[in-house]
């Protein structure tokens, strides 16, 4: 299909078409008006002033009888110029007037006859029309009144050729501006097409045109821009995260597998026995680390929106709070609490609780400075300025500024001899389960130690219900 | 107790019934929806094993079919599906509980003897006793041996599921479901802690301690 067939198919150019017929029937009533005020005004005036003079003339011939009538006409003859009169008698020879004899249509009944006329003299003669009211009168005699119309005719002339070219080019400045409409408006959707095309094909860094008029387009290509950038992070994460993956998941399974073929080169049940045991463990660590991952996979992919539901974050951070403590008791430290009586949100009740439980299992493992320091955890939620702020903060190492985003990527540790227990997955899975709730999670100083801050939307107050 | 088990990977499926018949249970094996639901449909089990995606009719097919039926038979979802919003459907299609795979046979074994125990007695009690341990339910008190123990709210409801469950082993992963109700790990043995409070309140200073750790596989109180 070409490019010019192509425009008779647009929504644009449809637009323009119907836009076009109203605008022409709109346009033919205004001039239609104008031409019924103009000349069509000075015809009626004429016509009544016809038909008024018969009527004069026809009372006189009654009253006066013919000679009385003969005079009038005669009087007005002489005075009127543009004026038709005739007076015939029954064998159509002229009584009195100033044409010679009727017109061959004008007979019998009375009505309205137009003719051709000859006025002037030789050699400056010129044809007009005339248009002239017939009627019988007593006696077999008919008389005609008529005015020279030529100029009325020329101006009625002109009236519909200025109509008529006004027409003309509205319809073709409609039909050309209806084309350039949706020419233009093609020609961008063909260029979004055309990079969509390309995108499809692979390339996803390309982007769709913005024209910077800020119109519905432009609109449209911007947020196909915003969900494309999306596509690229999501995709590039996915990259980074099979690629982490594979090394993750390969690291542990390389260990199980050469302390398997060690034991089995081994004839000693206790040998086996402690392998196996070990390996039991390994495939126990290597699916906790597998069901993180699926976690924070679903937490990104979002479909477990539809599992946000209202719930108070106060007696969530408590409950938490409660399940910690003993843990961080017992290590001989401290769980200081500062929340708010209510904190209404929307949120996944297992999602927010593991959140705050992994940012608790951090601040276990790492919330001291050197080993066997108390540690003093501290947990706070309040509702501040339409937003649920939950914090945890330890008094360990931090993490350095240039650390702090990257931690929360997939598999990164900050414990480079990862001599604690870990998999590097619970920053990241908190930063998903914040984004899954319109949230975030922002990592500070709390000099000392680690500040974690979780933001999420407060749900309005219900309370004035 | 005679126990079913309708899995379609053979292998796990002939592991499951080994492991069912060594800690002393009669296991029959189905492997497919199929061959299940006609087995499931004769009534004579007290505990169904259903795997979620089976191959003829799907576990949670069956597990409508059954209850359409009015067999009030405990199910135990097993689903390599490990997802929240999962385990809800499988819940309300009947299920009585709900397993991830790839699991560890003693949490399986620990659900399954918990699901018969609250599939034959689902009387409202108010009392509860284990050997010389009562636990009024009503007034929320506790006793051993007549002396009143003080318990927080959460020990206390962690002592209730014990308590019901006496004489059996229940899992790390059974008292984060159902005295916390989370479904996730922490990665830290919080449980491990709460349960240690609470035996150093119920055991100390009685010469025979009640609540006993289970090596691999988790605690349990005696009931004799």
């Amino acid at each position: 299909m070409t490019f010019n067939s192509k425009i008779f198919r647009t929504s644009t150019f449809r637009l323009a078409a119907i836009y076009l017929i109203f605008f022409a029937f709109s346009v033919s009533a205004v001039l239609a008006y104008v031409y019924w005020n103009t000349v069509g005004i000075l015809e009626r005036q004429t016509d009544e002033t016809i038909r008024a003079e018969v009527q004069g003339l026809s009372d006189q011939y009654r009253l006066l009888s013919l000679a009385g009538v003969v005079d009038v006409l005669q009087r007005r003859i002489d005075e009127g110029a543009g004026s038709i009169y005739l007076l015939a008698n029954a064998r159509n020879e002229q009584v009195i007037g100033n044409i010679d004899k009727l017109p061959a249509s004008a007979s019998g009944e009375p009505g309205w006859v137009d003719f051709p006329i000859v006025v002037g003299r030789p050699p400056k003669q010129q044809n007009h029309t005339g248009r002239a009211y017939h009627a019988p009168l007593p006696g077999g005699y008919t008389l005609l009144v008529g005015r020279d119309v030529e100029e009325q005719r020329l101006f009625g002339k002109t009236i519909r050729q200025a109509v008529s070219w006004a027409l003309a080019l509205a319809l073709v400045l409609g039909l050309g501006g209806g084309w350039v409409l949706s020419r233009n408006f093609l020609r961008r959707v063909d260029a979004i097409t055309d990079t969509s095309r390309t995108i499809m094909a692979g390339d996803l860094t390309r982007r769709m045109p913005v024209s910077g008029s800020d119109d519905e387009l432009d609109r449209l290509a911007q947020s196909l821009n915003d969900m494309l950038g999306q596509i690229e992070r999501l995709m590039a994460g996915m990259k980074e995260v099979s690629s982490n993956v594979a090394h993750d998941l390969r690291t542990p399974l390389t260990r199980m597998r050469a302390r398997i073929e060690s034991a089995l080169r081994t004839e000693d049940d206790a040998t086996h026995k402690q392998a196996l045991e070990k390996t039991l463990e390994d495939s126990d660590r290597l699916l906790g680390t597998f069901n993180a991952l699926l976690s924070i996979a679903r937490a990104e992919a979002g479909h477990s929106r539809e599992g946000l539901a209202e719930t108070d974050a106060a007696s969530i951070v408590h409950e938490v709070a409660e399940l910690y403590e003993p843990i961080v008791e017992d290590a001989g430290g401290t769980l200081t609490l500062d929340v708010d009586a209510s904190i209404p949100v929307k949120a996944d009740r297992q999602l927010l609780a593991q959140a705050l439980s992994n940012l608790l299992d951090n601040a276990l493992k790492y919330g001291v400075v050197d080993e066997g320091e108390a540690t003093a955890v501290t947990v706070t939620a309040k509702a501040v300025d339409g937003k649920a702020v939950i914090t945890v903060s330890d008094r360990g190492h931090g993490i350095a500024v240039a650390d702090r985003t990257r931690v929360l990527d997939r598999f990164v540790r900050l414990d480079e001899s990862r001599n604690k227990p870990g998999n590097g997955l619970g920053l990241s899975l908190v930063s998903s389960v914040m984004k899954l709730h319109g949230g975030s999670l922002t990592l500070g100083d709390a000099a000392p130690g680690l500040l974690a801050t979780l933001e999420l939307p407060l749900l309005p107050d219900s309370k004035t219900a | 107790m005679r126990v079913l088990v309708i899995e379609d990977d053979r292998e796990a499926g002939s592991w499951l019934v080994k492991g069912l018949e060594e800690s002393g249970h009669v296991a029959d094996l189905a492997t497919d929806g199929e061959e299940g639901l006609t087995l499931a449909r004769e009534g004579v089990h007290d505990v169904l094993i259903v795997d979620r995606m089976l191959p003829k009719i799907d576990g949670l097919t069956i597990i409508k079919t059954i209850r359409s039926e009015g067999l009030t038979t405990p199910v135990l979802i097993l689903s390599a599906l490990s997802d929240v919003d999962e385990r809800v459907r499988g819940l309300r299609a009947g299920g009585d509980d709900y397993l991830a795979k790839p699991y560890a046979f003693a949490e399986l074994l620990a659900r399954v003897e918990g699901m018969k125990r609250r599939g034959t007695e689902q009387t409202a009690e108010t009392r509860l006793r284990a050997c010389d341990l009562e636990m009024d339910l009503l007034s929320r008190t506790v006793t051993r041996g007549g002396k009143p123990i003080l318990l927080q709210p959460r020990e206390f409801k962690l002592l209730e599921y014990l308590v019901r469950n006496a004489g059996h082993i229940v899992t790390r992963t059974m008292l984060l479901e159902n005295v916390w109700d989370y479904h996730f790990d922490p990665q830290t043995n919080v449980i491990d802690v709460h349960v240690s409070r609470l035996r150093s309140k119920i055991d100390k200073g009685f010469e025979e301690p009640l609540l006993q750790t289970v090596r691999g596989a988790g605690y349990m109180i005696r009931d004799v």
